[in-house]
């Protein structure tokens, strides 16, 4: 057992984070903000010539020919800088839609739960959005239909979202520390306050144990391993970014702070690909299904 | 990222399977938990097996993969855990090891391994308990022994120990983290006394000690004089780091069981407590990776010393079985209010997790001060 990321893994999380850091940079993330609803299909291309889209598709297919462990890393950088799009949708139509491996195609798919996100902008649906509804979205990266909730998730988007969530999640880990470090109130920075340092102390704790259990379910692809991942990183990711906001004060209910974007897209994901209450069930099942423990 | 076992670490897991299988049915029976003497029997006996066998070093020899495995396997197969020997095997003796002379681990490593001698811990005092570095036991040179006085509280095992690993402050004048030594103190020694403390579950689980001019050789100090407090350093990340590995397995197991209890009484329609118990499965699973993701990056690391992360799995798991237990409580109903079940005794035992080894409060400083380096300050 070495239950750590390799060389390799190392070498493609950073290249992701790079590529990320220099073309979805704060200033584009605020620029999108300000055109909600439209995606940035030069990025999209972008993504895909990165093997973004292609990156489990085998070598004959003309893709990466990696695994989850990888598609997790390249996910969780991708939820670290909040980027936009229907990235688990067209990640997953890799092969079986035209254009999607490459980037070319922008893929929305109705997943299980009652939401579509980006319908609008897709070229390629997949599934059944038969009466979709527009809603005005929470979140302002990320449009959505309402839809009559049908059929199951597939694990991998699940996992995925997972990895998006973990990112996100410690991202607000980031911002909190950051803020807790600069910001100084009564002649000290408020980071020396045993009540803000245990609120980023937990953030953390919630960001580490969350990214146990994502690495460890791409690694066995198990499905109660997953559905645990799933509630790991939701937890995490919604709570790490309240605590987030909480750290920055009156700044963090502002429209101008980040802090509500990081919020708003977990709460978006929570709903993706079925929901919490979903992989509960699966893991209480699983108690009583597993002898081996 | 892999979690399988290398070959060499699958024939370990087969060899001990086949062992345990077999020794196991020859247990004799387990002594009640108020029958210390018996106990220290008990427990004592099961390492002198795993002595026999081959496996009594694997607390601090092997390295941490194999020692994973090993709390992974014993505790699937309900195997004791250390018991009394919790403190030679996980602290005294790892930290002897470490940091001892070649005569200091002759003289005490050999009876730990063979589980000859149990070893009990003189950190905490009634006004140091987690800021650990205000100790006040003093310890003056006189001749070729140190003349110890003070007294220590919330020792386990005190009345059944043959030795204690002693925290005393041999330079008063010494900033505080300086000026203090790590002792090896013979419990029988003269002014040693020794009194059970009763604990919230009915037991007596622990001691106060008292010490009255107890003289220690000069020999017994483990590491340079004053440099006590960078020794115990060593010896709390073992404390916190891998300490719990066999417990989270076992909290693993009483979920399992906790829902087949609730299936055969009828809980498991309740869908809240069906899906608390799904959220503590994907809890305690996310711990046992956790675990295998902290053991890696000690394994990583070399010398096999776990690092903070240590304070990171603590904090979660001392709350997830405090909240494991409430949720057993659930599936109870009214017998949870019962105090001669098993169940109710853990649950009991469950609320000094957030306490032992170091404050949820104090864990938390340590992860925001020195993993996220956030300043220093109260």
């Amino acid at each position: 057992m070495r239950f750590l990321l390799t060389e390799d893994q190392r070498a493609l999380r950073d290249g992701a984070r790079e590529l990320l850091a220099r073309r979805f940079d704060r200033a584009a993330l605020r620029a999108a903000v300000d055109r909600p609803g439209v995606l940035d299909r030069a990025l999209w291309r972008e993504l895909g010539a990165a093997g973004f889209f292609a990156l489990r598709l085998p070598e004959a297919d003309g893709g990466v020919g990696l695994g989850l462990p990888e598609a997790v890393l390249v996910f969780e950088e991708a939820g670290r800088r909040l980027l936009p799009g229907p990235l688990v949708a067209t990640h997953l139509a890799a092969g079986h839609v035209p254009g999607a491996a490459e980037g070319e195609t922008v893929v929305a798919a109705a997943d299980g739960g009652g939401l579509v996100e980006w319908l609008a902008q897709a070229d390629v649906v997949r599934g059944d959005v038969d009466g979709a509804v527009p809603l005005r979205s929470v979140d302002p990266l990320t449009p959505l239909h309402a839809v009559p909730a049908r059929g199951t998730a597939d694990p991998a988007a699940v996992l995925l979202t997972a990895a998006e969530q973990l990112g996100t999640a410690t991202r607000a880990c980031e911002l909190a520390v950051q803020h807790a470090r600069a910001r100084e109130q009564f002649g000290r920075p408020i980071g020396a306050f045993q009540a803000v340092k245990h609120l980023c102390a937990e953030l953390l704790v919630r960001v580490e144990t969350a990214r146990a259990a994502v690495y460890a379910a791409a690694v066995t692809a198990d499905p109660a391993d997953i559905a645990a991942a799933r509630l790991l990183a939701d937890d995490a990711a919604v709570r790490g970014a309240r605590d987030c906001l909480q750290v920055h004060g009156g700044m963090g209910f502002t429209w101008e702070a980040d802090v509500h974007l990081l919020l708003k897209r977990a709460w978006v994901r929570t709903r993706r690909a079925g929901g919490g209450t979903e992989s509960e069930e699966l893991l209480a099942a699983d108690l009583l299904a597993g002898a081996d423990r | 990222m892999d979690l399988s076992d290398s070959p060499e670490d699958a024939e370990f897991r087969a060899r001990l399977r086949e062992w345990l299988g077999k020794v196991l049915p020859t247990l004799p029976p387990k002594p009640s938990p108020d029958d210390w003497p018996g106990r220290r029997a008990y427990d004592l006996g099961w390492q002198r097996a795993l002595h026999d066998a081959g496996y009594a070093d694997v607390h601090w020899q092997a390295p941490p993969g194999v020692r994973l495995i090993f709390l992974e396997e014993t505790e699937k197969a309900g195997a004791p855990y250390v018991g009394a020997g919790f403190v030679g095997l996980l602290h005294a003796g790892p930290t002897i090891a470490a940091e001892g002379t070649p005569e200091q681990r002759a003289r005490w490593l050999p009876p730990i391994l063979r589980g000859e001698e149990v070893w009990c811990q003189g950190f905490s005092e009634p006004d140091a308990g987690s800021d650990l570095a205000a100790l006040r036991t003093r310890a003056w040179r006189d001749g070729d022994a140190y003349v110890v006085s003070g007294s220590k509280i919330w020792t386990s095992h005190a009345e059944v120990a043959d030795w204690c690993e002693l925290l005393v402050r041999t330079d008063p004048d010494a900033p505080k983290h300086r000026g203090i030594s790590w002792l090896a103190m013979p419990m029988d020694a003269p002014g040693v006394t020794v009194r059970p403390l009763r604990t919230l579950a009915g037991s007596a689980e622990f001691a106060e000690v008292f010490l009255d001019e107890v003289r220690v050789p000069v020999g017994n100090r483990v590491g340079a004089e004053n440099d006590g407090w960078r020794v115990t350093m060593v010896t709390l990340s073992f404390e916190r780091g891998t300490a719990f590995v066999g417990e989270v397995v076992a909290c693993r197991r009483v979920l399992g069981e906790l829902a087949h209890r609730a299936r055969r009484t009828g809980r498991w329609d309740d869908p809240v407590l069906r899906r608390r118990l799904g959220s503590l499965n994907a809890e305690f699973r996310a711990l046992w990776r956790l675990t295998q993701w902290n053991v890696s990056a000690a394994e990583a690391a070399h010398g096999g010393v776990p690092g903070v992360g240590g304070s990171v799995f603590k904090l979660r798991y001392s709350q997830a079985r405090q909240e494991l237990y409430d949720a057993a409580a659930e599936v109870l109903g009214d017998a949870a209010l019962d105090a001669d079940r098993t169940w109710t005794a853990d649950r009991l035992s469950s609320l000094s997790y957030t306490i032992a080894a170091g404050t949820s409060q104090i864990q938390r400083d340590i992860v925001a001060e020195r993993i996220l380096g956030l300043p220093k300050g109260r």
